[in-house]
This record gives C-alpha cells, structure tokens and sequence, in this order.
C-alpha cells in the first residue's frame, strides 16, 4: 500500500574512509533528525575512532556508529511493567502529536492481557475531544470516565481516580489536552492533575508517558526537556513512524535527557503500537 | 533565546569581528557557524548547502557598511536572503469562482481542522458568506469536532455521517453551497501520509469533485529534516496554491517554512499562533526569518547603523 522509497545505504558501503564520506555520514544523520549536536558528537567520535585505530574501511565505521547508536539507547532502556493495582498512567504532550490514540492502542493492549482498564477524559479544551477518546474506550473495551466540556481537568482526574478505587481496576490511563511546553500556565496544570492523583493514591501515576511525533525536528528536544522539568517522565512514546521522517531526534533526547523510549506507533489503526526496539530503530534511519 | 548555539555563534563573531572586511576566511568560518544555525532550526540539510552557496557569492562582492563588523552584516545579508526566499510579502488568497472553494491537505495532526474554523472566521470578517464541511470519514469525532467549531463562530457545517465516500460528501456540500449562495466553501479532509497512495487518491477525487481555487498544505511549524519530502508529495500527487504554517505560537525556529517554500515554490499565505480560532494572521516572512536565524539583534544592528 505504501511505496517507502528505501535510500541506498549502499552508497557508504566498501569506501574509502576521508573528509568526504565523513560529510555524507554527517548529512545523513541530520537528515534523519538526529540533531546538530548529537551529530557532530558522534563524527567527531568516529573520526577518533577511525585514526586511533586505523580503520580503512567504511564498513567498519558504519557498524561502529550503529552500535555507538544502539547503546545510547539501551543505556537508557525501559518497559511499561504493570506490577501492582491500581496503576495510573498519565500521558503528556504538544498538541496533535497522536496521545488519544495511543491510549487507546495501549488500553487495546492491556485489556488483551486481561486487565481491567479505565481511561480518563481529561481534554476538557479540544473540540470532541471527549467524544474522541469515547470511541477509543468502545474499540478497546475500555471503561471511561468524562466530565463536560470545559470542566476542570483535575476534578474529572479526581472523579477516575475514585472511581477505579472503588471497582478495584487494574489500570487507570489519563488523557490529557495537548500543550506546547512554552506555555507556562498550561504546563502548571500538569502538577495540579499529578497532586490529584498522588494524593488519593500515593506513589500514582507510576508512568507518566510523554509523546512526541516522529516527524518533529529539533523542538523534540525542547518539548522533552520543559515536560522533564515540570514533572517527572518516565518514558516516550514516539508515533507516526509509518512515515518516512526516521524519529532520529529521540537519540539526542536518550543521549541529553535520558528518558527510556517505551513504544512506537506506526499506523492508525488499533492494533499499531509496538514495543521499542532499538535494533530495529537504529537499522531503520539508515534505510 | 541564549541555546548553546547562539552562545557559540555570538563568540565566534567576536573572534573575527575584529577584521574589517569579508575575506575568504572570515567567511568560511562564519558561513560555517550560519550553516550550523540553520540547521539546528530544522531547515533542511540541502537546502541550507545551496542557500549557503548563493549567500558566499553575495557576501564576497558586499560593501561593508560603517559601524558594523563584518560577520553582522553577514548575518544581515542572510537575513536578507531568509527574507526573500520566504516569499517578501504576504500574499492573499485567490478567490475566482462563486462558490470559491478552499481544499485543506496535510499530514495526520497537522491543524487542518483548526485552521478550517479559522480560516473560515477570518473570512466572514471580511463579510464573506462562509461553509464548512468535513470528508473525514476516518478519525474518531472528526466531523463532531467541526461541528463544534462551527457553532463556536455559528458557520454552518454541512455533514454527512452515513456517506462512506469523502468525494460524495464533498460534492454534496458544493451543491449546498451552489444552491444557498455562499462565497466560499472550506473542505477539511483526513490527515494522510505523503506516501499512502490510497490516500493521495481519494485526495485528488476530492479536488476532481469540487475544483478549488485554493489546496491549501497545513504544515506544523516544529516539523524536522522530512519536511521538504512531505511537501514535494503533497505537491506533485494532489497539487498545491499555498501553505498554513501551525502551531507557530511554539518556541520551534520554524525552518519547516523555508524548506516547503523553497521545495514547492509555494506562498506561505497564513500562520496558526494558537489553539483558538482567532489565533490566526497572515504570514509576516521577516518575523520568521529573523526567529529561523536567531540573531534578530543583529539584523536590527546592521539596519541601524
Ligand atoms: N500515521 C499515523 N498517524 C497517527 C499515529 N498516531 C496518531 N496518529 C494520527 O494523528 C492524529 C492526531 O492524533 P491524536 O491522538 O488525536 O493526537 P493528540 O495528541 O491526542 O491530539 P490533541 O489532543 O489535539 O493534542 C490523528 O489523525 C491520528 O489518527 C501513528 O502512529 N501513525
Ligand atoms: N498551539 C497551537 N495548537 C494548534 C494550532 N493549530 C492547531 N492546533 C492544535 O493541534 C491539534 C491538532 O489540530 P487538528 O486541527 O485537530 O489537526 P488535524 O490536522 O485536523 O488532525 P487530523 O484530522 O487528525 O489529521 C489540536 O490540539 C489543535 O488544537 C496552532 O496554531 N497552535
Ligand atoms: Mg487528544
Ligand atoms: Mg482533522
């Protein structure tokens, strides 16, 4: 259905290692959003590499850069474990960047291993925002718990949270409205929802999952870096993978801030979130 | 805005501040710092290689104006450069037909809904008799969400929940529009991937069905290196007049707007400043090209002086 135009990585293959394939490399790895930074860290790097060790080959430093590449994300790896009741999980980012649906990708999944999942409406703001999440519970089986529109979000926060303590539900996932990290009263009513939550359950929410579009470039690092600061991220969904844009910014972000990226979206439909794998990422923006 | 890289580039213009005139040295070296800035704002690597090219060649044959060191009015030149290929002025929708119908296309959560109601606002200031549709026939509350936006500024929406085929809804909504007499008709479609060929093609017999005077391509202003390719598609597999920047009220530098500018040809016509309707304007190309360069108190050195 889709025609990926796969980039001949062939071109770095069998070459003489100079300035010039040093600079191919380096175009390669900023196209793939990997960041200036990051980027002229790792040639730097490599060049190092390349004299102390004399290497002639290109090969040589392409499989020295993928697993540069591959251990700067498993250095800072992690998994959602769902190892006690109930769990919140509170999900975080800029606006557009594909939170609602992972939700309900996710609530897809833990109902699929048998948990009993409650998802909270807390985009108050957004057009049909509710409504938007409501089909998500449907499709997942998933229950939901909404105010109205325009409500405080905390308070409909504080309405789930009772709720699932009542029931006895295993997992509580919290949608929140998308909010651009320079807004400085936006990103306050995050810890109005957390200290709603902390206070009915202690240690809550176990998870707070930031999400980011893998087609944004450089700004990732700053949307990371504010929500990082303003409360304390556990993990990064990455979506939109389906594209063609490779995601390369989450390196930087793993290198810098050293958040564990937990799963990646590659579709709309329901069943296209996947679990990280950093394998797979990293053979991935060089195809 | 002080990143590290603004820190850098201000201490290297102060290193070879000093010199008085643009060598080839003092230009490589701070040609190589602009290079460097352009890129960290996510405009695209060959078109930061080629923009650099055309800047050397000006930027050897410049006279140095009083009072200014060499590498400022660099960055002036740049800005210049930014400026003009940014497109120097705003330019204005090209509403021919009655009903003028305006078509918006992009990629998944760009802000095409958003900037439907909008747009739509915008024009009814300007005492234009405005509907609305939405062919999203895919995600999860999109019509509803129109709808919504709708009544906020009380435009009608024409919709139609039941129809399965987005080309039908949106020749129903143009007889609607033929037969009520409005000026023009927005159409809000489904995000899609530039390389999703099912996709592209319902997109091109929605054009086929309701002939827009204007495609508009929504684009998110925090876009990275992918940017120029999203564009080229959208505009060779259904076409394009023009371009929406969104979410321009982020702290992204926003070189997204001179890769799609550059590699369409395309007029940037209006910026999303917000998540409310009336976070809209027209697109000012200085203001971009100063916050793409990060050194507006340079530029506005070099004009002084
Ligand atoms: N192609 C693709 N599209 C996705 C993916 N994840 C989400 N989307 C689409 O992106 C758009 C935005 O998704 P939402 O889930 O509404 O995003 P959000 O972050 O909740 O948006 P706001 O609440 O408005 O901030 C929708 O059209 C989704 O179908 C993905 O992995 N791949
Ligand atoms: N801050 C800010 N948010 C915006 C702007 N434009 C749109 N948004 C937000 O971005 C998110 C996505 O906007 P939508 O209009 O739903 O995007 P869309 O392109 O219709 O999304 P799909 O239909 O899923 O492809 C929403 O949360 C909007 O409120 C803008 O200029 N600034
Ligand atoms: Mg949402
Ligand atoms: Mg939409």
């Amino acid at each position: 259905k889709k025609t990926r135009e796969a980039l001949n990585f062939s071109v770095f293959k069998g070459r003489e290692v100079n300035e010039e394939f040093f600079e191919e490399l380096e175009e390669k790895l900023i196209l793939a959003d990997i960041g200036v930074k990051t980027t002229l860290e790792l040639i730097e790097e490599l060049k190092r590499e390349a004299k102390k060790k004399k290497i002639k080959e290109s090969d040589k430093i392409l499989e020295l850069l993928k697993s540069r590449l591959k251990s700067i994300l498993l250095k800072h790896k992690g998994e959602l474990k769902i190892d006690h009741k109930p769990f919140v999980i509170l999900v975080l980012g800029v606006n557009g960047v594909g939170k609602t649906t992972t939700i309900g990708k996710l609530a897809k999944q833990l109902k699929d291993e048998g948990k009993s999942v409650v998802l909270a409406a807390a985009d108050t703001f957004r057009a049909a925002a509710i409504e938007q999440l409501e089909v998500w519970a449907q499709r997942s089986g998933a229950r939901i718990i909404k105010g109205n529109e325009g409500a405080d979000p905390a308070s409909v926060v504080f309405d789930a949270v009772q709720s699932v303590k009542a029931k006895g539900d295993d997992v509580l996932i919290i949608d929140t409205a998308g909010r651009l990290h320079n807004k400085d009263r936006l990103m306050k009513e995050i810890q109005k929802i957390k200290k709603v939550v902390s206070k009915e359950l202690p240690g809550e929410p176990s998870e707070i999952l930031l999400v980011l579009d893998a087609n944004t470039g450089q700004n990732a690092i700053s949307q990371a870096k504010a929500f990082k600061e303003i409360t304390d991220v556990t993990g990064i969904a990455l979506t939109k993978l389906d594209g063609t844009a490779k995601g390369g910014i989450v390196i930087a972000i793993s290198n810098e801030l050293k958040i564990p990226i937990k799963y990646v979206g590659i579709g709309e439909k329901i069943e296209d979130l996947r679990k990280f794998n950093p394998e797979e990422f990293v053979e991935g923006l060089f195809s | 805005m002080f990143d590290a890289l603004a820190e850098k580039i201000q201490s290297a213009i102060g290193k070879i501040a000093k010199k008085g005139r643009i060598d080839e040295e003092t230009l490589n070296k701070g040609l190589r710092e602009i290079k460097l800035a352009l890129l960290e704002a996510d405009v695209n690597y060959k078109v930061v290689s080629d923009f650099i090219k055309d800047i050397k060649e000006k930027a050897l044959g410049a006279e140095v104006t009083k009072g200014v060191t060499a590498v400022q009015q660099l960055v002036k030149i740049v800005n210049d450069e930014l400026v003009k290929a940014l497109g120097g002025e705003a330019e204005k929708l090209q509403l021919k037909s009655k009903p003028s119908v305006i078509l918006l296309i992009g990629l998944q959560g760009s802000g095409k809904t958003t900037t439907a109601a909008k747009l739509a606002n915008y024009l009814k200031k300007q005492g234009k008799k405005v509907l609305l549709t939405s062919v999203d026939i895919y995600r999860p509350a999109a019509m509803l969400q129109l709808e919504k936006l709708g009544k906020q500024i009380d435009i009608p929406v024409y919709l139609n929940q039941n129809e399965k085929d987005a080309a039908k809804i949106a020749k129903e909504a143009l007889e609607k529009a033929k037969e009520e007499q409005y000026d023009v008709l927005i159409v809000d479609t489904a995000g899609r991937l530039h390389i999703d060929d099912e996709m592209l093609e319902e997109a091109r017999k929605i054009k086929e069905e309701v002939k827009p005077d204007e495609i508009l391509f929504v684009s998110d202003a925090m876009t990275g290196q992918e940017a120029v390719n999203i564009a080229k598609a959208f505009d060779e597999n259904v076409g394009m007049t023009g371009i929406v920047l969104t979410k321009l009220d982020s702290d992204a530098r926003g070189g997204v707007a001179l890769s799609v500018k550059g590699v369409t040809g395309k007029p940037i016509k209006f910026a999303g400043v917000g998540e409310k309707i009336e976070d809209f304007e027209p697109f000012y190309p200085d203001r971009v090209a100063s916050r793409i360069l990060g050194m507006g108190d340079v530029v506005s050195l070099v004009e002084k002086a």
